[in-house]
C-alpha cells in the first residue's frame, strides 16, 4: 500500500472528491487556505464546480443551492468565517439540506490568532445559529482519520438531511502525516428525492423553513427533534481501557494527542490513568463516557479552550464523580508534560519514580 | 364561460397573501407567462426572496426554494452551476437585493453567473411594515424615515444603473408596472432575459417597479399613478445594458 505524505487540509479536499464532493466555494482564512487552493487545482480535473465566493455568507449559500440541486456540497473555513456562516448552517438544518462544513479552527475570541484552537466546540456542538437544531460534529485527531471522517461527513449528511461539521483545529490542518490515500468506498450518494432540478413529470416541489401556519413549525421541530434522537447511534470513541485506573482524561482532536503522551508517560511513571476520546462530538458518546469515569472514579478533561467540552462531560457523568480541567486558551496547545503535571494533581499524589 | 386569459400552467390556482393593488401577483403571473411560452416550466427552479414575496413558492407550479435573506443569487447560482441547462432565477425585493444582500448581487453580477434577477423595486420594506428601503427615493415618508427620506439616509440606489460598472453582465433593463402598457413592455423584458439565458449568455437583471400601497398610505389607483408619475422620475425606465 503507498501512502502519502500529505497535508490535514489537502487531505480534507481528496477526502471530498472521494466521496463525490462536485461542489466546493470558500474564502480565503488561515489556517485552513491549502482546502480551496487543493480545491481550485482538483474539483475541475473532477469535472466539479470550485468557486472562491466573495464571502463565507456567499460560501455557504452557494453550496446551499448545489445542494438543493443534488450535488454533494462542501463548504471550508476557520472560526471568524464559520460565525458569518451560522446564519445559514440554520437554513440548511432548517430545510434539512445535507451540506459539509469543515471549520480549521484558530484562536479567537473576535479576529484572535492563527494559532490552533479548540475555542468553538459550543458554537458546533450547541449550535450556532438561531433556533433548535442540531449538526452532527466530527473531530478526527490525526491526519488519517481526517481523510476517512471527511467521507464519513457526506455519507451521514445525505442520510439524515442534515449539515455535518468536520471540527478539526489548525494544527491538523497544517500537520502533513502519511495516509492511505483510498475510498472507504466508492461514492454511493442516495436518491435526493426532495432535491429540486424541474418538476418534469413530477409534481412541483419546495424547500422552505417558513412555516407560518399554526403548529406547522411545531410540528416540523418535533419532526427534527426524532431526526437528532435517531442520530444517537452515530456516536463513536476510542478508549484505552485498564482495570486499575483511578483517572480517565479526556480529550478530542490535537488536545487527545498530547493527552495520550501524557497518559503514556504517567503509567510508565506507574500512575493508574487511562484516556478516552470522543470521535463524534454531537452526537457525544455519554454513555461509554459515564461507564468509563465510573469505572475509573476521577475525570480530567484536556482541551484547547477554557474549558467547553468539559461541561458535556459533566453532564455525562451526571455527578458521579468529579470532574476536572486542564486547558489552554488562545491559541495555545498543551504539552504532555504540562497534562502530566495537572494528572499527577488531579491524582493528589506525584510520581513514584 | 371560456377565460380570455386563463391562470398559466406556471402559477397556481391558490389564493395568494398580496394586499390589493400590491405589484408581486403581476410580476408572478408575468413571469409565469414567459415560462409557459417558452416550454420551460418543467425545468425552471426559482429562488424565493425574504420578504413579502417568500410565499412565492405557494403560488408558482414549478420547484421553488428559500433562500436566508440577501444570499439568493447565491443559492440560485449554486444551481445553475449544478444544472447548467435548467431555467434558473432569483426573485427579489429591493431590501433583499439592494441592502442586504448587495454584496451577493453584486459579485453573483460580476461572475456572469448565467441566471436571471427579478428584482421587484417598491420603495420600501414590504413585509415588515414600510421602512425606509435602499431605493426609497428622497423626500418619501416611510416607517423609519418619518420625515421623509433626507440625503443623510442615503440616495436612493439605481441597481442597473450600479451593476452596469461590471464588464460581465449581459442585460440590465428596468420597467414598471404601473399600467398595462408598461406591464407588456416589462413581460418582454423578462422574456429576453430568460431567453438570453437559455442561450447560455450570462447575467440577466430586469427591475420591476411595483407598487405597495398598503405601506404607502394609498388606494391602488394612487400608487400605480404614482409610480407613473414620480418613482420613474428617480427610476427612469429602459434598457440599461443590452450585449445580446
Amino acid at each position: 500500500m503507498t501512502r502519502t505524505l500529505i497535508k490535514g487540509n489537502e487531505a480534507i479536499t481528496e477526502a471530498a472528491l472521494a466521496a463525490g464532493c462536485r461542489f466546493y466555494a470558500g474564502y480565503p482564512i488561515t489556517p485552513q487556505n491549502e482546502i480551496p487552493s487543493s480545491m481550485a487545482r482538483r474539483m475541475p480535473q473532477e469535472g466539479g464546480v470550485f468557486i472562491q465566493a466573495e464571502s463565507e455568507m456567499a460560501a455557504i449559500n452557494l453550496c446551499f443551492g448545489a445542494s438543493v440541486a443534488g450535488a454533494r456540497a462542501m463548504t471550508s473555513t476557520s472560526s471568524p468565517g464559520f460565525s458569518l456562516m451560522q446564519e445559514a448552517v440554520s437554513y440548511l438544518a432548517g430545510c434539512e439540506i445535507p451540506c459539509v462544513l469543515v471549520n480549521v479552527m484558530r484562536g479567537g475570541p473576535g479576529l484572535g490568532n492563527i494559532q490552533p484552537s479548540q475555542a468553538d466546540y459550543f458554537q458546533a456542538v450547541k449550535g450556532g445559529g438561531h433556533g433548535d437544531y442540531h449538526c452532527l460534529v466530527l473531530a478526527p485527531a490525526t491526519v488519517e482519520e481526517a481523510y476517512i471522517f471527511t467521507q464519513r461527513a457526506f455519507d451521514l449528511a445525505d442520510q439524515y438531511r442534515n449539515p455535518v461539521i468536520l471540527l478539526v483545529d489548525g494544527l491538523l490542518g497544517q500537520l502533513m502525516e502519511p495516509v492511505d490515500l483510498v475510498p472507504i468506498r466508492p461514492p454511493s450518494i442516495p436518491p435526493r428525492d426532495w432535491k429540486l432540478d424541474g418538476a418534469k413529470g413530477r409534481q412541483r416541489r419546495f424547500i422552505r423553513s417558513l412555516l407560518m401556519v399554526e403548529g406547522v413549525l411545531e410540528k416540523h421541530n418535533y419532526d427534527l427533534a426524532q431526526k437528532y434522537h435517531s442520530m444517537a447511534g452515530e456516536a463513536l470513541w476510542e478508549s484505552d481501557p485498564h482495570d486499575d485506573a483511578e483517572l480517565l482524561v479526556v480529550a478530542y482532536g490535537t488536545s487527545s494527542r498530547a493527552a495520550k503522551a501524557a497518559v503514556r508517560e504517567a503509567r510508565l511513571k506507574g500512575l493508574r490513568v487511562e484516556w478516552f476520546r470522543p470521535q463524534t462530538l454531537w452526537p457525544f458518546p455519554s454513555e461509554p463516557l459515564r461507564e468509563a469515569a465510573r469505572h475509573a472514579g476521577r475525570v480530567l478533561v484536556v482541551e484547547m479552550s477554557l474549558g467547553q467540552m468539559v461541561e458535556d462531560v459533566r453532564l455525562a457523568v451526571e455527578g458521579s464523580v468529579p470532574v476536572e480541567f486542564f486547558g489552554r486558551p488562545g491559541g495555545a496547545v498543551p504539552t504532555p508534560s504540562e497534562i502530566l503535571a495537572a494528572i499527577e494533581k488531579a491524582l493528589g499524589r506525584k510520581a513514584f519514580v | 364561460m371560456k377565460l380570455a386569459n386563463p391562470c398559466p400552467e406556471s402559477l397556481t390556482e391558490v389564493q395568494n397573501s398580496y394586499c390589493a393593488g400590491c405589484g408581486h401577483g403581476v410580476a408572478h403571473r408575468l413571469v409565469a407567462e414567459v415560462l409557459d411560452e417558452m416550454g420551460a416550466r418543467e425545468k425552471t427552479v426559482g429562488v424565493a426572496p425574504v420578504g413579502c414575496a417568500v410565499f412565492a413558492y405557494d403560488y408558482w407550479n414549478f420547484d421553488v426554494t428559500e433562500a436566508p435573506h440577501g444570499r439568493t443569487p447565491c443559492v440560485a447560482a449554486g444551481i445553475k452551476r449544478v444544472l447548467p441547462d435548467r431555467v434558473v432565477f432569483s426573485y427579489q425585493g429591493d431590501g433583499d437585493l439592494a441592502s442586504i444582500g448587495m454584496g451577493e448581487i453584486i459579485h453573483t453580477a460580476n461572475r456572469g453567473d448565467n441566471i436571471t434577477v427579478v428584482f421587484i423595486n417598491n420603495a420600501n420594506y414590504g413585509m415588515t411594515g414600510g421602512q425606509m428601503a435602499p431605493t426609497t427615493p428622497l423626500g418619501m415618508k416611510t416607517a423609519t424615515t418619518p420625515l421623509g427620506r433626507t440625503a443623510g439616509e442615503g440616495h436612493p440606489i439605481r441597481i442597473p444603473e450600479l451593476l452596469n460598472a461590471l464588464e460581465a453582465p449581459v442585460y440590465l433593463d428596468r420597467q414598471s408596472l404601473h399600467d398595462p402598457a408598461h406591464v407588456r413592455k416589462a413581460k418582454n423584458s423578462i422574456k429576453k432575459a430568460f431567453r438570453l439565458q437559455v442561450e447560455g449568455r450570462g447575467f440577466t437583471l430586469v427591475e420591476l417597479l411595483s407598487t405597495c400601497p398598503s405601506n404607502w398610505g394609498m388606494t391602488p389607483a394612487e400608487a400605480t399613478q404614482w409610480v407613473g408619475e414620480q418613482m420613474v422620475k428617480t427610476f427612469p425606465l429602459g434598457v440599461v445594458r443590452d450585449k445580446s
